[in-house]
């Protein structure tokens, strides 16, 4: 749905940035931005991870100041001391990784967000209003850890709706959002922008801009590479502008399904984290030489469901999670590794990798072979071995570091994924589970990965990937499943499914009128 | 006459569990803000050691609760910039405390071990304090024991009804959105741990001014420690701090209690008991590992420093 | 005005930089302390830093000294780096000096020599029984080991009390509250004759070869500290956080049992109510100044220690009180900690706050 025909709302910019520069370290992370904010204008800010964004974000929100350039608002140029400023100039944010605090209500946390000296009683009112006014209901005194995702960001967009913005800002707001709640949304944006509200609205989803905005400003390395208008701008064209090069080629696939190798069987077991999700009759079957994708909104169930699969969590009755017909329930990971099923988790740093220990005995965290003489103290670490295997995973996956002891934290985001990408590949698993494989990684990193996904894959192991973006997992897998609430959707051919029937089981409605069973 | 005991008995346990009382209402506003300071007890043996000698030297008690209670914010502040600025290690910068207090105070109060203090009024409370029982066993206390009451009274208004409280919590729980809200998340965090200091620091007076009157090397004997037990499984909350403080107040008194009664048991097991009830109190809240983590200060012991 | 800027790497440099930083400031902080209170501050610093390294047999008290500190800390060093706080050390050094005590009370001049070993397993038992109560009320109830080890503490001093006190008590001690002396068998053999330093030395150099090992060469080593670096990633490895708490707590319990019988059996003879001098306390001192690696735990044991005869010097030469001793412990950490700064910061000096 293309948005209105755009009028400025005046002829003054609401914000105007010139040369706007920030540096840390050694990285560059603005480089001499420009941008033009009209008010009533929905303006786009695009580009991949690292391009630099969030910092501008910071800079214009007033949490970060820039180390040159010049900011004016309304006209008049503005040195931002705090966010608290930037508040009282109009301007308000609302986080891509919220900013609530789980132990106190909804009325609580928008009070401590607000400036004013308003009581609480009155902002509970408050809250109310603005919610019936926009369509956003939400209970005052509800406590933040019993809100979904969806409900949280609601809670964030009444914070910053009350603070009657001139200016809002949006960080990459629907990566938690079904496709119905993604439309619901744009609906309340296109309302402010109509009565004279500007936004900038930060994403690097190609359709979502040119399906709302009237302009955009597209980054790359930290410098503006084009201002366009999105609405009349091709795919290509934006993606050009965005990552310096053509879009990748779509990947083709020669899927070969094989016999059953993992399978859940009817699992429930109740949440460990009190702000956590129980998973409910939880059945699933990986089979050799396909890719089965698990969609969902974060926060259903996907964590808990991993621990299953991994053995971090061995609560599932005998029997009912079995490797090529082994039962697994009682294995923990050392031995489901053993037995060929390797998996990645999408935390990288604390988890899937130890920050402060280098690049060779974070191998050990999953990989055996440089260990010899087993049966003494867990058996001695062959230091070479290790350093050679480590030089081979960082030359093949292309990870960019100083060495194999460099240590795992001073890897960039992208390099250390595909270091711990390689580390499970090339174990040459039975069944390989990822969750989140391109998170917050460059798109060079995310082709790379995402290949290498396949090619294992068409040496026929079995891959199960647990990805929030909806357009990965139908450019890899081979069959989607939806998980929702701690349950599992029955599983689809990719090529038979529909983004609006995924769209729609996402909020757990699959039970009514199934489709193709796979 | 044996009701007289007990009302004796509960009069004593209230002014010992003042002490815990304050100590540990300290810690739990350090706690509530994120911050875990494990150098209580050497905090309050520098008070104790610091408040004696000021009223040896100028005969107010008032004077010595003030120099108490700014030596414990003093001690508190150093470790609040080197945990909270220079991002050292709380648990080990608070043991560093501990025993640094433990051996400066040893040190400094060498010269104080023989002295006394004059002789003081009882305080009663008018009227109240001639009820029969009642009179004997509540109303006969040193001001502060009340002064405690109201504290945490106070404490858990401000904590639950007032916005600084709200954002003292929430740095507690999630420095980081506190800080993208734009609040100063580290300032806030070391007055939190000063105010607690000064709150141990006035526990550690106390106890070598009115409770004990004398100066002994060690005197604090582990409260710092109880306290800081205190407020676990007081699941960090006022209330619960001061009656658990009670509690343990009855119980470190119940060893003299039971000797004068005769009870044919060794003074040193008696002297074990406050100890041992502190570790099956811990082990009984701790045994529902759901519950803390519904209650505890979410970045409790965390180093945080504000991502720019 | 100073400001601190963040590294991207830990300083090389000021990794083994910052505990001679560190040892600086403490001895600036203590020329300081003794010109307050109208010492010479020099001589002061002689009594701590010079007198106890200036000839042989100065250095064989060094070792006596040393030899508990640097097994306690090397027990810690293990504990601690798993993120097993145990604090507790010196319970389970007293309870290790009562186990060994009761063996050692059984010995008469006929004893055989091997009674010795009798002993010293003795100790190794009593500490590690005591803190395997801390572990077991960790693993079954999630209590806080910090404040279990450290209550068991008390409670340790209390059961030593009421032993020499009572039923222990030597009947012809003039009533004080100490055991008898312990027969002449029981004695830990020296390592040369007329010196004072005894086998705890091997021990401890033992200990020092055999925990680097185990940290540095083993898998099961890397397990070990992974469960302290990174619990999480310790859960996804498979690497056990029970297996790594048991045996944090039972080695460093069982190395204080073994240095509360070394001390008892050893240089002391006789179990007294004066026995816990905090070594335990202490120890912590030692596994943070010697940066919890092996190598590092000789240099900071022999540090303390200085410290030690120092106070003790200090005491009957310069009519300061021994306390002083815990003072410049209790400096020393302060310094190091905040000297660690270094390590992940850089002190920049800005002209205009910009």
């Amino acid at each position: 749905m293309m948005s209105e025909r755009f009028t400025p709302a005046s002829n003054a910019p609401r914000i105007r940035l010139t040369g706007i520069t920030k540096r840390y370290g050694e990285v560059l992370a603005n480089d001499s931005i420009s941008l033009t904010l009209m008010p009533g204008e929905i303006h786009a800010v695009l580009g991949e991870n690292g391009a630099g964004k969030s910092t501008l974000m910071k800079i214009i929100y007033g949490a970060v100041k820039p180390d040159a350039g010049n900011i004016s608002i309304n006209g008049q140029t503005e040195k931002l001391q705090s966010p608290q400023m930037a508040r009282s100039l109009g301007i308000s944010m609302v986080f891509q990784h919220f900013s609530l605090f789980n132990t106190l209500s909804v009325s609580e946390n928008i009070w401590l967000g607000l400036d004013s000296a308003l009581k609480l009683e009155e902002v509970s009112q408050s809250i109310i209003d603005k919610g019936k006014t926009y369509g956003l209901d939400i209970e005052p005194k509800r406590m933040v850890s019993t809100l979904s995702v969806g409900e949280m960001q609601r809670v964030e967009l009444i914070r910053a709706l009350l603070t009657e913005p001139r200016v809002l800002i949006l960080d990459e707001p629907t990566s938690v959002l079904s496709p119905g709640a993604v439309e619901k949304l744009f609906a309340v944006l296109r309302r402010l922008a109509c009565e004279g509200c500007s936004i900038l609205y930060i994403s690097h989803k190609l359709n979502e801009i040119r399906s709302l905005c009237h302009s955009c400003t597209v980054l790359r390395d930290g410098r503006v590479t084009g201002h366009c208008d999105p609405r009349i701008t091709s795919h290509g064209d934006l993606s050009r502008l965005m990552m310096g090069a053509e879009p990748p080629t779509q990947l083709t696939r020669q899927p070969t399904q094989g016999y059953k190798v993992l399978a859940l069987d009817n699992v429930s077991v109740h949440r460990e984290d009190p702000f956590g999700i129980d998973l409910k009759a939880v059945s699933l079957q990986v089979r050799s030489g396909e890719v089965l994708g698990i969609a969902g909104v974060s926060g259903n169930g996907q964590k808990e469901l991993m621990r299953v699969l991994s053995g971090e969590d061995l609560r599932p009755h005998a029997g009912s999670v079995t490797l090529s017909g082994q039962d697994l329930a009682l294995l923990g990971p050392m031995q489901r590794r053993q037995l060929g099923l390797h998996f990645l988790p999408e935390e990288r740093l604390g988890r899937g990798a130890v920050p402060d220990l280098n690049l060779c005995l974070n191998l050990l965290l999953t990989r055996q072979e440089a260990i010899s003489y087993t049966k003494l103290l867990g058996g001695l670490i062959n230091s070479q071995t290790l350093q050679a295997q480590a030089a081979r995973i960082m030359a093949r996956f292309r990870v960019k570091a100083s060495g194999p002891q460099a240590r795992a934290r001073s890897l960039s985001g992208g390099n250390l994924q595909k270091f711990l990408v390689g580390r499970e590949i090339d174990a040459k698993p039975q069944v390989l589970i990822i969750s989140q494989p391109t998170w917050g990684v460059d798109i060079g990193a995310a082709a790379l990965i995402r290949s290498e996904i396949l090619a294992l894959r068409d040496k026929g192991c079995a891959v199960l990937i647990v990805s929030e973006e909806l357009e990965e997992l139908f450019e890899i897998s081979d069959r989607i499943v939806v998980m929702a609430q701690g349950q599992l959707s029955p599983a689809v051919l990719t090529s038979q499914a529909s983004l609006l029937q995924i769209g729609a089981w996402m909020s757990g409605l699959w039970r009514e009128g199934s489709d193709a069973q796979a | 006459m044996i009701w007289d005991t007990y009302a004796l008995l509960v009069a004593a346990s209230l002014n010992a569990g003042t002490v815990l009382a304050f100590a540990a209402l300290g810690l739990l506003i350090n706690e509530k803000a994120g911050v875990v300071n494990l150098g209580a007890e050497g905090m309050m043996l520098c008070a104790a050691m610091a408040g004696f000698a000021c009223v040896v030297h100028t005969g107010s008690d008032g004077l010595g609760f003030v120099v108490g209670m700014l030596v414990g914010a003093g001690l508190a502040g150093i470790f609040g910039v080197l945990t909270i600025w220079l991002g050292s290690n709380q648990y080990a910068t608070g043991l560093a405390m501990t025993l640094f207090g433990t051996g400066i105070s040893a040190f400094v109060g060498t010269s104080y071990v023989q002295s006394t203090l004059p002789e003081r009024t009882h305080f009663q409370v008018p009227f109240l304090s001639d009820i029969p029982w009642l009179g004997n066993a509540l109303f006969k206390q040193h001001p502060l024991v009340y002064a405690a009451v109201l504290l945490s009274l106070a404490m858990i208004y401000f904590l639950n009804k007032t916005r600084q409280g709200l954002i003292l919590r929430g740095i507690g729980e999630n420095p980081d959105s506190a800080h993208a809200l734009g609040y100063p998340v580290r300032r806030l965090r070391l007055w939190a741990v000063v105010f607690g200091g000064s709150l141990c620091g006035l526990a550690g007076a106390y106890l070598s001014v009115i409770y004990t009157p004398l100066w002994v090397e060690g005197m604090v004997a582990g409260k710092g420690w109880i306290a800081l037990a205190l407020t676990t499984f007081a699941t960090w909350r006022p209330g619960r701090v001061l009656l658990g403080a009670y509690l343990f107040g009855f119980v470190t008194m119940l060893q003299f209690h039971l000797q004068g009664a005769g009870v044919d048991v060794s003074s040193e097991f008696l002297t074990m008991l406050p100890y041992l009830a502190n570790i099956v109190v811990l082990v009984m809240i701790s045994r529902n590992s759901d519950w803390i983590k519904l209650n505890i200060p979410a970045s409790l012991g965390k180093p945080y420093s504000p991502s720019a | 005005m100073l400001r601190l800027d963040a590294r991207p790497e830990v300083s090389g440099f000021w990794k083994y930089g910052s505990p001679w930083l560190a040892l600086t400031l403490t001895a600036l902080m203590g020329l300081a302390l003794f010109a307050a209170l109208g010492k010479d501050p020099l001589r002061g610093l002689q009594m701590f830093f010079w007198l106890p390294v200036q000839n042989m047999r100065a250095w064989g008290e060094l070792l006596v000294k040393a030899t508990p500190l640097l097994i306690i800390a090397l027990g810690l060093a293990v504990a601690f780096r798993a993120n097993v706080w145990n604090i507790g050390a010196e319970g389970q050094y007293i309870l290790g000096a009562i186990f060994a005590t009761g063996v050692a009370l059984t010995a008469s001049h006929t004893s055989s020599a091997w009674i010795v070993v009798v002993i010293l397993a003795a100790g190794v038992l009593g500490g590690l029984l005591w803190s395997a109560i801390t572990a077991v009320l960790r693993d079954r109830f999630n209590a806080n080991e910090i404040l279990v080890s450290l209550m068991l503490v008390y409670v340790a001093v209390q059961m030593l009390m009421f032993l020499v006190n009572g039923p222990w008590k030597d009947p012809q001690g003039f009533n004080f509250p100490q055991t008898p002396t312990f027969a002449q068998p029981t004695q830990v053999p020296k390592l040369i004759p007329g010196v004072r330093v005894n086998i705890g030395v091997l021990l401890a150099m033992v200990g020092v070869v055999a925990v680097w090992f185990f940290l540095f060469k083993t898998r099961a080593g890397l397990e070990h500290q992974v469960n302290g670096m990174a619990p999480a990633a310790a859960r996804y490895a498979g690497f056990s956080s029970r297996k790594a708490l048991w045996s944090s707590l039972l080695f460093s319990g069982g190395a204080a049992g073994l240095a509360g019988a070394l001390e008892v059996a050893g240089p002391i003879g006789q179990l007294t109510h004066n026995f816990p001098t905090g070594y335990g306390f202490a120890a912590i001192i030692v596994a943070f100044v010697g940066r919890l690696h092996p190598i590092g735990l000789v240099f900071s044991a022999l540090l303390m220690s200085m410290f030690y005869i120092g106070g003790e010097m200090a005491q009957s030469r310069m009519g300061l009180t021994k306390s002083l001793t815990g003072v410049f412990q209790g400096l020393l950490l302060f310094n190091l900690l905040a000297c660690d700064t270094l390590l992940h910061y850089r002190l920049r000096w800005l002209r205009n706050p910009s």
